[in-house]
């Protein structure tokens, strides 16, 4: 399995609404809502961390499925954001002092009124 | 529905304020005739007060950021709030006049990750946009900031006001935008001043021209349906919120005063003596406008508009009742439809004329009180 790296951009918007990360591409407007598995995938895409890293530590472990699977799934979301330019994918880590890589802070999640 | 119908629902049931107009000065470089500020600074916020307002923003659920003014551009640390506000993650879009845009200010907000930026244009001629300013050479430097942002990859929309003087340039701006590949949007509201003065709503264009804008189907799509009679009134638009102001949308000035909207200034609280979501959540004033629903519009509550009308709540409040009719959106429906207004009707029956409503209404105004 040839294995990828990825890195939020720089040109997006992020925050936690209610649970959920809502991402907006400055790129072309897209606005996107994150699923459960989606967010774990966005807040580990430091650009250090293999895809397979994520998805075995973070994914498997939790929802109890198969890495191979889980995977695949990983890398279509992975595809469908890139395409987006809301991640950068790599064969190689990715230096996050790059002109277009997120600060890694994360979104602030809001507090509940 | 669309997913940003959805983040709006969420928003809205969650009490959370998901788009936010800042206006970081009121200062600027040109003088426009229809402007409805007072251009002199009476103790902006510095840039750590911003900075701080931004991260309680942040921790508030603002997604949407408008940064404005004036002239935002003007204040030297313009960038370094832009940056700082992307730091925490706001979608931020730009209003501006773009005179201050060179390539290396088009460069950096592309490098910022600006959504958006939003230039005013009000003629392809020199000779009309300059007279409007009042700036000498504004439009020339206008449409060069434009040209490098566009250079840059931004996107940019040309909004165009449309006033007595420059009704007839519209296309001309439109011309404009499909060259250099931005949108374009066109106002045709003039508002009175935040300080209650109502001299700039003379620059208002008349009916005729109202009706034209109206009628053209390139503006508003289908004109014939954009102009049809309202519908039949029912519960849900009885039980309907005037607007996105105040409940999921609000707007703080240069100097910290929250308020629902740019457009209604009735202040709600002041960020130097409140955190922003003790005012968001428990300002008086935020909660009496929550607590409106179009069934409790008064006159317009028995409208047969009142689920088509745009009627403004902060235009309303400037003519004197927040659940009142806006001369403004009253002349607008009527335009678009031929029907008249709850509010027409009334003002007919009190003997007040629509035109001396609107450009006499200084006495009954609202100022804005500082807290």
């Amino acid at each position: 399995m040839n294995d990828i790296y990825i890195a939020r951009s720089g040109a997006v918007a992020s925050r936690v609404l209610g649970g959920e990360i809502v991402i907006m591409s400055a790129t072309d407007s897209t606005l996107f809502s994150l699923s459960e598995v989606a967010t774990i995938i966005w807040q580990a895409a430091d650009g250090n961390t293999p895809l397979s890293e994520i998805v075995r530590q973070r994914i498997c472990s939790e929802f109890d499925v198969a890495q191979d699977a889980a995977y695949r799934d990983a890398q279509v979301f992975v595809d469908d954001l890139a395409r987006h330019g809301i991640l950068r994918v790599s064969d190689e880590p990715i230096d996050s002092n790059e002109p277009g890589i997120a600060i890694p802070a994360g979104a602030p999640s809001m507090k509940n009124p | 529905m669309s997913l940003m119908q959805k983040l709006n629902g969420k928003a809205l049931r969650m009490g959370v304020p998901l788009s936010v107009h800042l206006d970081i000065t009121y200062r600027c470089n040109e003088r426009c005739e229809h402007c409805y500020l007072d251009h002199e600074d009476h103790g902006e916020m510095t840039a750590a007060e911003i900075r701080s307002l931004l991260r309680q923003l942040a921790d508030a659920g603002v997604f949407f950021l408008v940064i404005s003014g004036g002239e935002p551009l003007v204040r030297r640390d313009c960038f370094e709030i832009i940056e700082y506000a992307r730091t925490l993650g706001f979608n931020v879009k730009l209003k501006t006049n773009a005179i201050l845009i060179r390539e290396e200010e088009a460069q950096r907000l592309r490098a910022l990750g600006v959504e958006q930026v939003q230039v005013s244009v009000y003629s392809h001629r020199d000779e009309i946009h300059d007279a409007i300013t009042k700036v000498r050479g504004s439009l020339k430097r206008t449409l060069a900031g434009i040209r490098w942002m566009r250079a840059a990859g931004l996107k940019v929309t040309l909004a165009n006001v449309l006033m007595r003087s420059n009704s007839g340039d519209g296309d001309g701006v439109r011309a404009i935008a499909a060259e250099v590949g931005a949108f374009y949007t066109l106002d045709p509201t003039i508002t009175p001043m935040m300080d209650g003065g109502t001299s700039v709503l003379q620059h208002r264009i008349s009916r005729d021209e109202l009706k034209a804008v109206f009628s053209d189907a390139t503006l508003v799509g289908d004109a014939e349906s954009f102009c049809a009679p309202p519908p039949p009134i029912d519960d849900e638009v009885r039980e309907g919120l005037p607007c996105s102001a105040g409940h999921t949308a609000c707007y703080v000035s240069p100097y910290g005063d929250v308020y629902p909207c740019v457009q209604f200034p009735l202040a709600c609280g002041n960020i130097r003596k409140q955190g922003f979501l003790d005012i968001w959540r428990d300002s008086p004033q935020f909660a009496e406008v929550r607590s409106i629903r179009g069934k409790d519009l008064g006159t317009c509550s028995s409208c047969a508009h009142l689920g088509t009308c745009t009627r403004c709540p902060g235009l309303a409040y400037m003519e004197g009742n927040m659940r009142g009719p806006s001369t403004a959106d009253c002349e607008k429906s009527f335009v678009r439809t031929g029907i008249p207004t709850a509010g027409m009707l009334a003002r007919a029956k009190s003997g007040q004329s629509a035109h001396s409503a609107s450009h006499g209404a200084a006495s009954g105004l609202v100022q804005i009180q500082s807290l």
